[in-house]
């Protein structure tokens, strides 16, 4: 990029943010079952009164892209209209048998997993169109999981903010520290999307971040 | 077992990457790649693997890598595109690699035969 056009990136950013106009579109990242939905939930019903979509134990539950334009939030003086993208698990497979383990049948199994690796590609495809990610990462398992490490090098390489919400820490085995000391270049917040414990520090932080 | 040396991979496009993987894993192999793949690369990777699975025949890869690093210096952040240094990949079959443990410089996994 030459440096005329670089001037004029900087000149057009610098104007937003005296003119205060903040809007910005974010992807809700994760593996399968680490809460995105439940997440994504959350922050339609905190500010806008609405809802996402279903959430289940069963993986892959989400298998298309949600999208939900102009929710506000306000935090400690700061303002950010968001458009909000809640995408399907990433994940490197998809196996059904893992599907009729919890209880479902094989042709049911099977359309599950068909529809789980189209909404797979989905993800990947968004990552292109967006300005910010919130990957959602399950603090009670191990955080090194090749799917963060590629939504991360890809932030990473785009120049992109990311903020990485350590979800389920209402349970006991969780670990939001192991998180943190993978990934320290990035800001955490250890949050329970589940019963909204420290829900309002994320606020704070998309609010900075993303504005 | 493929081992591919940095210098073959530096000749090769995303693409011809990505067939390689995908053709290799799909025959069982298990492959070590000297200088592994870029973010964007290992995005594509998955949104190909997710297009070629098929119930019974092939479930998908598992990928183990280190964390990617990018240059830290202020300057080099302020007026250059970040340069993303790839490390050492291992790609396999998701039935017959599976990870036991992995940390920022250290992986652990398991090999079995189909």
């Amino acid at each position: 990029m030459g440096l005329i056009n670089k001037v004029k990136l900087n000149f057009s950013s610098m104007i937003k943010k005296i003119f205060n106009k903040r809007k910005a579109r974010i992807g809700i990242y994760g593996p399968p079952n680490a809460g995105k939905t439940t997440l994504a939930n959350r922050i339609i019903r905190d500010w806008t009164g609405d809802a996402m979509g279903a959430v289940s134990s069963v993986p892959h539950e989400t298998r298309r892209a949600r999208r939900r334009e102009g929710v506000t939030i306000e935090s400690n003086g700061s303002k950010v209209s968001l458009d909000i993208v809640d995408t399907p698990g990433l994940a490197t497979k998809v196996d059904f048998h893992e599907f009729m383990s919890h209880g479902l049948e094989e042709d049911e199994a099977k359309r599950r997993a068909k529809e789980a690796t189209e909404g797979i590609i989905e993800a990947v495809k968004w990552l292109d169109d967006l300005d910010g990610v919130i990957l959602v990462m399950d603090s009670t398992e191990d955080p090194f999981t090749q799917v963060n490490v590629t939504v991360i090098g890809n932030m990473e390489a785009r120049k992109l903010p990311l903020l990485i919400a350590a979800n389920k820490i209402d349970l006991p085995e969780s670990s939001p520290a192991r998180i943190r000391s993978a990934f320290p270049q990035h800001t955490l917040i250890p949050i329970s999307a589940l019963d909204g414990h420290n829900i309002d520090s994320l606020y704070e932080e998309i609010a900075q971040h993303f504005g | 077992m493929d081992m591919i040396s940095e210098d073959k991979l530096e000749r090769m496009t995303p693409m011809e990457k990505v067939r390689m993987i995908l053709d290799g894993v799909k025959k069982g192999k298990i492959l070590v790649l000297e200088k592994g793949l870029t973010p964007k690369e290992e995005a594509k990777l998955i949104e190909m693997t997710m297009t070629e699975i098929t119930p019974d025949d092939f479930a998908g890869i598992e990928i183990e890598s280190y964390p990617t690093k990018s240059n830290q210096k202020l300057l080099d952040k302020l007026f250059r595109k970040p340069v993303i240094r790839t490390r050492l990949t291992v790609i396999g079959p998701a039935n017959q690699l599976k990870t036991l443990r992995k940390d920022k410089d250290f992986i652990s996994a398991i090999v079995s035969s189909r």
